[in-house]
């Protein structure tokens, strides 16, 4: 790591004094100069985030409990009952998902906060490109191949993959459970992540274990190549060391194989509280594409309603464990999907391909809350009707790349192609 | 799962032949298999196979080129993209160039290889026959060499052992040309025995007293240099020993009288005949096919049931390699799926079978300097995960096709196994680059080789059980589908969505963004689909 580290600590230790004369320190609050004053804290910050594939229903998420009959009326087939819902301490007018409630609780004990309808001008409705949007930061109607985490990993550690692992960064710079790393991750030349494969994988690295084939020719001769690759892989010595630093978790992570994305996050906590150097964690959970039977008759029940509940049971453990860890106050997370979905349910009982949707972060040391207000449902709605943007999605990078992880303003703004509003989300 | 245990048997094959037998045969027999020639052999019968393999006739590759004039160096004698195999002179200058061009030149002719087994051959002689080009140094000498197991590749084993013997780069390499009657030197009459006849094994026991009487046998050869584009071996008799050579007991205590003058040479012919009496030789070498075709380790019932039948297939044939190959090709144990995929790819399958797999373009002729130095790059791709042809370690070859117990294993190492991953993925994002010209994979153009790229399914099984000899785990496909196609869309209903991105690429092929994702993930399909352990395995 050559250049400047997270090194907004320097201007701690060295320059701010004499920045600081003159000016207030109340002046400076909220700036990103406070966060710099945790010296010591900044350098081990971890992002973790996790993509919910396949466009998420924003209105069944979080409901606008406000315009309940304009809701129900736009959704009368999958609405979810008014005395179901999950009301959220302090803010009335919005309500959560039955399925979310480990989610409900962290938001009313101030550690999971919402930004209302995020997306970006211009939205596109596929799949793949929505994602490649959010994934690289670009422009809806520009075509960009490195992504935004990797932009970031790139100005920081610009010589990398040159020489890494290195005595300053000995660990991955990302990490994404998943087998290819994500556009996400794209530098503008490398990947700056690393994959591990999926969570069997990495508990057969950590346990040296390989499958077992040898009862035949090939199978005999794959084990072998199995085991090399465990070996040679660069950094595999590292996580492994990682994660047998850490030998206990949080009793309350579900059972292996119930709740992929659990799954996913509990390696994370467990390389993070092992001493990985990495910053950026990349998880991922799919199916949301609910064009048809997102609910089933009893609407708390169904497709939909098994997805938040595994999104709400993952992060609610992830949350514990960091905890357990006592490394809550390290790491922030925030989930995204490349779009929300219509505000008008269709025929099938289910909804179409849309536009913003609300974003979840979490963390001890966010600022929780709603960001944003409900979206507006009309009386009557049409197909054609979609929640409008009122945060671009890459307000919420910049925040996290400025207040959470302390990259100069002007930094930013070159990894994100522009200069975008800050949300008070950390 | 269970494992049937493999079919000890050389049995004519009667089984199914289809796509997956073909893929097995072609894996071994040629550097890679790709879809075309897998097509047009599913269509023929095995046997037809086994014909075209065999005994297609083939011209000779057209000799390598002067493409080594640089900013250093002109070659004053040879024109450039003329062959330099006429030149009358070679020296420290363009001694090396020429090398490079000949290893270049040699890797083109495994690239361009024809529907038969001759290039296989090639190499499975030049691990056979060892020789290196560091130690031969002239580049005529090595490049005739080359040309001379080329010749011999599919012919007679006996006359290929006399023809090697007299070889100019072979009498260079172990000291033939300094075998004399006065200064005796053993190095070629002992690896005649050791590694290229009756070879070590247990049935083996020839003893130094043979070593030193088979030396004397061969004191004589030399080098005749006088006119370079002519060097060739040559019997002086003058340096010959002319007194009579007692061998062992192993021989039969045979005694090969001493002759005189020219006739001298003969003793050359009366020492193969001795030493191909022995049906040792028959074994080692059909061994050695065995390790290079079939599978590493050889119990006592594959030496009883499949070397030995083998061994006595050759000796029937006096040494004649068609019958051999097309016994073992034909049997039922080649074709036992107990024996698919338990080859461990050499470098040199995995370098230039990638480039035939893929049918990458390499420049053509008119662009020699770009086409060698293409070739050059995937020679020395695989010389840099250990298999450096040309140059093997010493005599014996590469550790990977006799080294107990580790074998084909050992090109699998903490140095080799990332190199190779390098390697695929360089292949997939930027390959090799030259005056504007590019080798690297086209995701695009290889996946509109199967029958229903749009149906993401289908496309991951095909292009499975084309990269693949063994078949992967039902979990490692569907993840290929739902994490690297469709980015996480799980559930059968989600499949139209890889199937219409795919259909808009045909429809739509100036859609920037759509070719784009297109591209990215067929590209992340076939990084990870060669990064699998899977991959190493023919």
């Amino acid at each position: 790591m050559k250049r400047r580290k997270f090194l907004r600590d320097t201007i701690t230790g060295v320059v701010l004094p004499s920045f600081l004369q003159g000016i207030s320190l109340k002046a400076l609050a909220g700036t990103p100069f406070m966060h710099a004053s945790h010296a010591s804290l900044n350098d081990d910050r971890v992002l973790v985030l996790i993509q919910l594939a396949g466009g998420n229903d924003g209105l069944n998420t979080v409901i606008p409990f406000d315009q309940y009959s304009n809701y129900t009326a736009a959704r009368p087939n999958i609405f979810l009952p008014q005395d179901k819902v999950l009301r959220l301490n302090g803010f009335d007018a919005t309500a959560f998902n039955p399925a979310l409630a480990n989610m409900q609780q962290l938001f009313n004990d101030g550690k999971l906060g919402v930004v209302q309808a995020v997306s970006y001008p211009k939205p596109n409705f596929s799949h793949f490109r929505a994602t490649d949007i959010w994934m690289t930061g670009s422009d809806s109607d520009k075509v960009v191949s490195s992504g935004w985490a990797g932009r970031f990993l790139n100005d920081v550690y610009p010589q990398f993959p040159d020489n890494f692992p290195n005595e300053t960064m000995p660990d991955p710079l990302a990490i994404q459970v998943g087998a290819v790393v994500s556009t996400a991750l794209q530098g503008p030349l490398f990947t700056m992540g690393m994959a591990i494969s999926n969570p069997a994988g990495f508990y057969k690295l950590v346990e040296g274990k390989v499958n077992v084939n040898a009862n035949s020719r090939w199978g005999e001769q794959l084990d072998y190549i199995e085991l090399m690759s465990q070996k040679t892989d660069q950094y595999a010595t590292v996580i492994k060391k990682a994660a047998q630093k850490v030998p206990t978790q949080s009793p309350d992570w579900p059972t292996a194989g119930k709740n992929p994305l659990a799954d996913q996050l509990k390696i994370v906590s467990r390389l993070i509280a092992g001493g990985l150097k990495t910053k950026v964690y990349m998880v991922s959970t799919g199916s949301f594409d609910t064009h048809a039977k997102q609910t089933e008759t009893d609407t708390t029940t169904g497709n939909h309603a098994k997805l938040l509940q595994r999104v709400s049971e993952a992060i609610g453990a992830f949350m514990n464990d960091l905890k357990f860890l006592q490394i809550e106050d390290r790491v922030m997370g925030m989930t995204f999907s490349e779009f929300g979905r219509r505000i008008k349910s269709n025929a099938s009982g289910g909804t179409d391909h849309g536009a913003a949707a609300p974003v979840f972060y979490f963390g001890s040391a966010i600022k929780p809350g709603i960001i944003g207000s409900n979206p507006v449902i009309p009386e009557t709605v049409t197909v054609n009707d979609n929640v409008p943007m009122q945060y671009d999605f890459r307000s919420l990078y910049a925040s996290v790349l400025q207040n959470w992880f302390n990259m100069p303003v002007q930094e930013v703004q070159q990894i994100l192609m522009g200069d975008f509003s800050l949300v008070p989300i950390v | 799962m269970v494992v049937p245990s493999v079919t000890a048997s050389l049995k004519n094959y009667r089984g199914k032949w289809g796509r997956p037998e073909v893929t097995h045969l072609l894996k071994r027999t040629l550097f890679g298999a790709k879809k075309e020639d897998i097509d047009y052999f599913a269509s023929k019968s095995l046997r037809h196979t086994i014909q075209q393999l065999l005994n297609t006739e083939e011209p000779i590759p057209a000799p390598p080129v002067n493409n080594y004039n640089d900013d250093k160096y002109t070659d004053e004698e040879i024109q450039p993209g003329v062959t330099w195999i006429t030149a009358a002179k070679y020296n420290g200058m363009n001694g090396g160039r020429r090398r490079n061009s000949f290893k270049a030149w040699w890797t083109g002719c495994m690239l361009n290889q024809q529907r038969t087994l001759r290039e296989k051959m090639v190499l499975f002689w030049h691990n056979h026959f060892a020789t290196e080009t560091n130690s031969v140094d002239n580049p005529t000498m090595i490049y005739k060499h080359n040309v001379l197991l080329r010749q011999y590749a599919l012919g007679n084993f006996k006359t290929m052992v006399r023809a090697v013997t007299v070889d100019a780069a072979m009498l260079k390499y172990l000291n033939g040309n300094a075998n004399t009657k006065k200064a005796p030197d053993e190095n070629y009459g002992r690896e005649l025995q050791e590694l290229f006849t009756v070879g070590k094994g247990p049935g083996s026991h020839y003893t130094e007293a043979d070593v030193k009487a088979a030396a004397r046998v061969l004191t004589g050869f030399r080098i005749e240099n006088k006119s370079l584009p002519d060097v060739h071996g040559l019997f002086d008799a003058g340096r010959h020993d002319e007194s009579d050579k007692q061998f062992s007991a192993f021989y039969n205590n045979q005694i090969i009288k001493g002759r005189k003058g020219k006739e001298g040479e003969m003793e050359l012919d009366e020492l193969l005949d001795l030493i191909f009496q022995q049906p040792e030789v028959a074994r080692f070498v059909c061994r050695k096919l065995y390790r290079f075709f079939v599978y590493h380790q050889i119990d006592e019932d594959t030496e009883k049931t499949i070397i030995e039948p083998l061994a006595h297939t050759f000796r029937r044939n006096n040494y004649e390699i068609k019958p051999v190959l097309e016994k073992l090709f034909t049997s039922r144990h080649f074709f036992d799926p107990g024996n698919r995929g338990g080859i461990i790819k050499s470098p040199v399958d995995f370098a230039v079978g990638l480039c035939r797999e893929y049918s990458i373009p390499f420049p053509a002729e008119d662009s020699y300097v770009d086409q060698y130095g293409f070739w050059l790059n995937i020679q020395q791709t695989a010389s840099q995960m250990q298999q450096n042809i040309g140059d093997p370690p010493n005599v014996a070859g590469w550790p990977a096709y006799y080294q107990e117990p580790m074998y084909d294993k050992s090109w699998i190492s903490s140095d080799t196994l990332p190199k190779r991953t390098a390697f695929t993925d360089r292949m997939v994002n930027n390959g090799f680059a030259r005056n504007g010209k590019k080798i690297l994979i086209d995701p695009v153009v290889f996946t509109k080789q199967v029958s229903a790229p749009g149906d993401p399914n289908k496309l991951i099984d095909e292009l499975a059980a084309l990269l693949y000899a063994v078949e992967l785990p039902v979990e490692e496909k569907q993840y290929m589908k739902t994490g690297i196609l469709l980015q996480g869309l799980q559930g059968m209903a989600s499949d139209h969505y890889w199937t219409d991105a795919w259909q808009k690429l045909q429809d739509k092929p100036d859609d920037a963004a759509n070719t784009r994702n297109v591209t990215n993930k067929l590209k992340n399909l076939l990084k990870y689909m060669m990064s699998l352990p899977q991959y190493q395995l023919m």
